[in-house]
Formats: structure tokens, C-alpha cells, sequence
């Protein structure tokens, strides 16, 4: 019978250049293991593969030289240890994300929680292309958020309050958009020049920045073949449900105007950011 | 070489009533906080540290991680000659 290597691909098995050999994608999302689906990576490597791993550009694992004959052995040894296949082909890949604020000092939203709600949603879902998603804790963007179809920056709404301050000028030094200016006794934000790095909320020693946790969304971002930064076309968004329906407008815009094999950028461009910016825009605002 | 304070952090120094001084000004990221750290880990709680650093990286990240370690900052004071002075208290465990 003949090898159906597109299906083969689509379920996580990337063909390799030795025959009968594939280089098997595993689903990790957000760059996130525990130390037991390593151990079962591992001895599945050793076991079926030539014991070594290869840790993907976008935080995934795969394990090469896997045997066509041991696919479903291996399909069903990495699901007792918990470990999940991935997936390549024309659908919403690894959903990729920093350790963001639950564990760096400088994320502004918890990006793994995140992340798990996004790849729930979409991991897997069938598109006219590959559609990346990424979730960046801030603004030093080490997730690098707008090389994704979909990219998630957190960030902070901040707001000074005077009761609090000492005027200890902190937050004027460690504010690179310099949008905080001292006038008399008091400070004021120069909102057209804050960036909403949150740096005075989190540099503030008296507590008087209060930052709301916020994410800014980019769309239409690739760096392979094609390489566009994606772009903010909303502002902050504050809540989680107002950024899925969002996300989902975003999703089905491309589900409804791409060709096949054809990246989201390029369907964007094609149809106009104006409609495309409309669409979203409508999704934001029906709250 | 350790320069004399300036008049600015002289001000400072009787103002804020400091008892130590470091001098971060001759090292990188991340030395600058392991230096900044070390100088409060040798104080009594209470006490007051002006530490002095360089314009740029370190007066932007220092005082957050002084922050996070739980310790009080009084002050930054701009020295006027591209280094500033973080008046910080020390607070214990």
C-alpha cells in the first residue's frame, strides 16, 4: 500500500531525506515540558530513534529517525508518558510563548495560561495555510510577537497616583519614550509618547504607577520565505474575551478571503488592510 | 580611583542621612546589581546606601531589581555629570 506522506505530515511525521525515516514533531506549547514528558521523549529517542532531539525554532521537539514501521508503537508509547504529536500542513501551528509574567520579573500578563487557551482553541485547526501564533510577557518582545500571523504583546495601561508618590524620580530615568515629565509638584504622562512598557510600574518604589495588564495584537507577521512585520491595527486590548473574538475574527477572515497556499499577509495585502482593519474593528467593539 | 562626592550628592548625603556608599559606575549588567546587592547585604536594616551609577542601562534596570529584592528607594538623584545616585534604606528578610 502506499505511504500517504501528506497525511503523514499533516500528523506531525516531517519525511526525512533517509528513506522510511520522519523526523516526528511533538505538540509542546509555549516552550513548556515537565521533566516527565522529557523522560518519555527520551527514551522514545532512544527506543525508536537514533538518541538525539531536535529543539525547533519555535520551541518544539521533534525526534528524527523514527521508523514507518514503529508509528503507531510510538503514537501510543508518547501518549502513555503524556506527550502529544504535532502538527505541520496547512493549520494553526505550536502556539509559541515567553515565560512572561508568572516567572520574568518583566512580563506584564501571564503568557502561559495564555498560550494553553489559544492552542485549545485553534491548535490544529484546518486553514488555508500554516497560521502562527505567538505570546510575548512585553515589550522586550523576546517572543518576538510580530513574526507571527497573530501576535500577543502584553503590556500596562499605567496610571500615576499622586497620594502615593515620593517624587523620588525613578520612574522619569527608567522611562525610555521619556513620557514622564516632572510640572511643579506633580508628575504627568505624556500619553502619545508612552510605549505602556509598564518600566515606571515596575521600577516605582512607592507603588504610586498602577499598570492595567493589556495586549497588543499584530496581524499578518512572517519570517520565512516572506518577511513582513505583522501590524497593530487595534488599540490595547484589556480583557481575554474581547481578544478571542478578535482572534476568531482574524481566523475567519483568513478562513473566508485566502486562496489556498496562500500566507495571511499576502491575503491581507491583497484584499486591503482597510476591510481587514473593519472586520477586526467590529469584533472589538460587539462586547 | 573613588571621586569625592560631588555638592549634589553632598546635599543628598546630609539630606537622606546615608551611611554607606557604592560606587557601581565602573562595572556592566549584571555585575552592577551584584555589586549594588553585596553593598546592602553588609548593612544593618534600616541603614541608608547612596549608590552611585551611570546614565543609561543601569539607571534604568537597577532600581527595579533594588525594588524586587524588598529594599525601600528614597531617591535618584541626577549627579549632573552623567552618573545619578539611588539613595536606597535597607530593608531585612
Amino acid at each position: 500500500m502506499a505511504v500517504d506522506y501528506a497525511a503523514l505530515k499533516k500528523g506531525g511525521f516531517m519525511r526525512q531525506r533517509q528513506k522510511d525515516n520522519f523526523s516526528l514533531r511533538l505538540k509542546v506549547v509555549g516552550g513548556n515540558l515537565t521533566a516527565e514528558q522529557l523522560i518519555t521523549i527520551a527514551n522514545i529517542s532512544k527506543k525508536y530513534g537514533d538518541g538525539h532531539v531536535h529543539l525547533t525554532s519555535r520551541q518544539g521537539v521533534e525526534i528524527p529517525f523514527i521508523k514507518l514501521a514503529d508509528i503507531d508503537a510510538v503514537k501510543s508509547e508518547l501518549l502513555d508518558g503524556g506527550v502529544f504529536v504535532g502538527v505541520c500542513g496547512p493549520k494553526v501551528r505550536t502556539v509559541t510563548a515567553c515565560q512572561g509574567g508568572e516567572i520574568c520579573p518583566s512580563g506584564c500578563i501571564d503568557t502561559h495560561p495564555l498560550a494553553l487557551l489559544i492552542s485549545e482553541r485553534y491548535f490544529g485547526k484546518e486553514l488555508p495555510h500554516k497560521f502562527k501564533f505567538g505570546v510575548t510577557g512585553c515589550m522586550n518582545n523576546c517572543l518576538k510577537a510580530e513574526e507571527n500571523d497573530v501576535g500577543v504583546k502584553g503590556c500596562f495601561v499605567v496610571n500615576w497616583e499622586s497620594e502615593l508618590c515620593s517624587m523620588c524620580g525613578v520612574c522619569l530615568k527608567v522611562c525610555r519614550p521619556g513620557a514622564i515629565k516632572i510640572k511643579e509638584d506633580r508628575l504627568e504622562l505624556d500619553g502619545a509618547k508612552c510605549d505602556n512598557c509598564g518600566r515606571c510600574v515596575k521600577s516605582c518604589p512607592a507603588d504610586a504607577w498602577k499598570g492595567e495588564s493589556g495586549y497588543m495584537l499584530s496581524f499578518g507577521g512572517t519570517f520565512g520565505n516572506m518577511i513582513s512585520k505583522g501590524n497593530s491595527v487595534l488599540p490595547i486590548i484589556k480583557d481575554r474575551d474581547t481578544l478571542f473574538r478578535v482572534a476568531d475574527a482574524a481566523v475567519d477572515y483568513f478562513s473566508k478571503y485566502a486562496k489556498p497556499g496562500e500566507r495571511f499577509r499576502v491575503t491581507i495585502d491583497r484584499e486591503g488592510w482597510d476591510g481587514f482593519t473593519a472586520a477586526l474593528e467590529r469584533a472589538y467593539g460587539n462586547a | 580611583m573613588v571621586l569625592p562626592p560631588r555638592s549634589s550628592e553632598r546635599t543628598a548625603m546630609r539630606e537622606y542621612d546615608i551611611d554607606e556608599t557604592a560606587d557601581i559606575t565602573d562595572v556592566v549588567c549584571p555585575v552592577t546589581f551584584v555589586k549594588a546587592r553585596v553593598a546592602l547585604d553588609e548593612m544593618e536594616d534600616g541603614r541608608v546606601l547612596s549608590i552611585r551609577m551611570n546614565d543609561g542601562e543601569p539607571v534604568q534596570n537597577v532600581p527595579r531589581s533594588i525594588k524586587e529584592d524588598g529594599h525601600k528607594i528614597l531617591k535618584l538623584i541626577d549627579n549632573g555629570d552623567g552618573t545619578y545616585s539611588l539613595i536606597v534604606r535597607k530593608v531585612g528578610e
